[in-house]
């Protein structure tokens, strides 16, 4: 499934982030495909919040429908 | 800033170091948002510069010398690359770096090890300055310093900088700053670059695909960039399995409050707590209290008599000297009065705010959840700042719009905030005439600048070529401001933005006293009239309000104000000039940002959505 479907509360693996540069971009902030990650909040058709380890990170609804999670 | 870039280019243009410079280090800060480099900058220079919460909002550098040194601080960045244009301010300060001092986040050692790491593989001597170690402790994290130090090759310091614990080794440590090690394989990737680039940095970066460094030699970019930040991934957190020893501390960090405002049922309530308490000591204390009181008393009471009387004991009343000097539009007047006695008050308070809500760590929640709202409009939730800067000051607000990450995103906000959003004088004006003719009046103008505001971002967002960026940002914890931290801050901010808007404003001002004494002013009002008495149905008089409302906003409405209008002339007044052009220190301000057409467009535009919309309200409900 893609992370805008993940369960709100849920642990996730990251299987696939399609975007290159969102790729990029989330590997500096320590997330990977492979990495394990928290579904920590879902905004209403916005933003999920990701925690990974003690970090928060926002994801735009769009860009989470290009990350595949399991 | 350009002194300090022309100084980097010039380093780079010599290969040679002229033996009187050899003893000049040049010291550059490196590191993740939110890490604290600013406390280290200030603590190494005696200059202070802004700590910030909100990722992006450093993007002016500030140097300063620390004895032979030249210190140099960055935006903070998670890696070094061309993404944005913070990373490419940094990205150039980083490649003329002597020494590299790396601030680290000791409780994100995972997140903050990448940017560590890819530095290590620049080649540039560094030293490593674990921050926050008092928040680590708390977090019950226990860090291995002698392993971090083992396993990275450079000197590892401990810190806790706002407590300015550790700092007594700051300077020992950046004397035995040394060459880390980098990752072998990517070493070997990057040698065959070597020959074509000057350093190791550069051959790294043209390695990871970097266009701008690869064009400076002409030399293809590589696409090395996915093995290499793979494998830095995967060392990183390597690094942190071996150095981080975590026993179970309190979680304080997913604090009830921090969780409260993202969380849709209770983040909303939230938000509108808190713009409720801008509104109070923005709008009310600020707008009316305080600027009543500079404006009206010190500045029109005092100052403008007194000036007069000066003036035109030199240069008769009338003049054309003394009516660009001290007339309606005089430059030692009017311009004084409204930089010092509106401008000055309403932009400290707005940066005050703006401080207090970035340290606290509450903005980049605010962004999540205003996401959902902004992307119909092609923004992402990162245009928020901007967007409530606007209702300070429109200026403020287009400056910021820097820190969004396309062209099409500064574009659009930019539009939207020189349109729809009207500036809180300008607001304070409205409040009051929407006061005197009722709640339903009240609703309709909302309502009809709210479509506006809509459906200027969906056409903007539908025919503006390219993508708009997806929000992907990191969320810091919540923390206590700083009292004298927000104070400072915010007084570095108003200098810099008072010393930008100033000199504009005299020009635009210039321009109006040197249009009142040519007579142009008059002839313009004339050609104006059609326009307003017809289309619109005001009295002859508006055309004046309009012409006011060039110069600035709320003397459009302000104009109105004196005018003896129907409740329905008053609401079509007040949408006028509401969508009417942005006052003269605006549009200055707008052309520099968005260059010659996008600015014309926007300028035009707004000649065309006042008359049109205020057109068509005034067709529907005058009779």
């Amino acid at each position: 499934m893609t992370l805008d479907k993940a369960k709100r509360g849920s642990e996730i693996q990251i299987l696939s982030i399609s975007d290159p540069h969102s790729r990029s971009l989330l590997m500096r902030m320590g997330i990977s495909e492979g990495s394990s990650v928290i579904c920590q909040e879902k905004l209403p058709r916005g933003p999920v919040v990701l925690r990974c380890k003690r970090q928060e990170i926002a994801v735009g609804r769009k860009l989470a429908q290009c990350i595949h999670v399991k | 800033m350009m002194s300090i870039m022309s100084v980097g280019c010039d380093r780079q243009g010599e290969p040679e170091t002229p033996p009187a410079e050899a003893c000049v280090r040049r010291v550059v800060l490196v590191g993740n948002p939110n890490v604290g480099k600013s406390v280290f900058f200030s603590y190494l220079t005696g200059i202070y510069t802004e700590v910030s919460n909100y990722p992006g909002t450093t993007i002016e550098i500030s140097s300063g010398r620390s004895g032979d040194d030249i210190v140099m601080d960055t935006p903070g960045i998670y890696g070094v690359s061309s993404f944005n244009d913070e990373e490419r301010v940094a990205r150039d300060i980083v490649l003329g770096a002597d020494v590299i001092l790396n601030v680290v986040d000791a409780v994100h050692l995972d997140r903050d090890l990448f940017l560590t790491l890819q530095l290590l593989d620049m080649d540039i001597p560094m030293v490593i300055a674990l921050n926050f170690m008092d928040e680590a402790q708390k977090a019950g994290l226990k860090i291995d310093t002698a392993r971090l130090s083992e396993m990275t090759g450079v000197p590892v310091i401990s810190t806790i900088a706002v407590k300015r614990v550790g700092f007594e080794s700051l300077r020992p440590a950046l004397q035995s700053a040394r060459r880390g090690h980098a990752d072998p394989q990517t070493r070997e990737q990057v040698s065959p670059v070597l020959g074509t680039v000057k350093t190791v940095a550069e051959a790294l970066l043209v390695a990871e695909g970097d266009e701008v460094v690869s064009e400076r030699y002409g030399t293809p970019p590589l696409q090395h960039r996915e093995e290499i930040y793979v494998r830095r991934r995967q060392r990183a957190n390597d690094i942190v399995g071996q150095v981080v020893h975590e026993s179970g501390g309190s979680r304080r960090f997913a604090s009830a409050l921090g969780r409260a405002t993202l969380n849709p049922w209770t983040g909303i309530p939230i938000f509108l707590c808190v713009l409720y308490a801008i509104y109070q000591i923005v709008g009310v204390l600020l707008a009316q209290t305080i600027v009543g009181f500079t404006e009206d008393t010190v500045m029109q009471g005092h100052w403008e008599p007194a000036v007069r009387a000066v003036v035109f004991r030199w240069l008769p009343e009338g003049s054309v000297a003394g009516t660009m000097l001290a007339g309606q539009f005089g430059l030692l007047t009017m311009t004084i009065t409204y930089l010092i006695g509106l401008l000055l008050p309403l932009v400290a308070g707005f940066y005050l705010v703006l401080s207090i809500l970035e340290d606290s760590g509450y903005l980049p929640r605010l962004a999540a959840l205003a996401d959902r709202s902004f992307t119909g409009l092609g923004l992402n939730g990162r245009a928020v700042v901007p967007i409530i800067l606007g209702f300070g000051c429109i200026t403020m607000g287009t400056i910021t719009t820097r820190l969004l990450g396309t062209r099409r995103e500064k574009t659009i906000a930019t539009a939207i905030l020189n349109f729809a959003i009207p500036c809180s004088a300008q607001l304070g004006v409205i409040t009051l005439l929407l006061g005197r003719i009722g709640v339903q009046y009240a609703v309709a103008y909302i309502a009809v600048i709210g479509t506006c505001l809509v459906l200027l971002g969906t056409i903007l967002h539908r025919f503006l070529p390219g993508e708009s960026s997806p929000l992907l940002i990191d969320i810091p914890p919540m923390r206590l401001p700083r009292l004298g931290n927000v104070l400072r801050k915010t007084f570095f901010r108003v200098a810099s933005f008072m010393k930008e808007a100033y000199p504009w404003f005299l020009v635009g001002s210039f321009l109006v006293a040197l249009m009142q004494v040519t007579g142009a002013l008059v002839a313009w009002q004339n050609a104006l009239s059609p326009l307003t008495t017809g289309w619109l149905q005001l009295p002859r008089e508006a055309s004046n309000a309009f012409v006011m409302g060039m110069v600035r906003r709320d003397f459009g409405a302000a104009g109105f104000a004196s005018m003896s209008l129907t409740p329905p002339q008053t609401l079509v007044a007040l949408v006028a000039v509401t969508l009417f052009v942005p006052c003269i220190a605006s549009v200055m301000i707008l052309f520099k940002e968005r260059g010659k057409r996008d600015a014309a467009l926007i300028w035009v535009g707004s000649w065309i959505a006042a008359f049109g919309v205020g057109g068509i309200v005034s067709q529907l409900i005058i009779r």
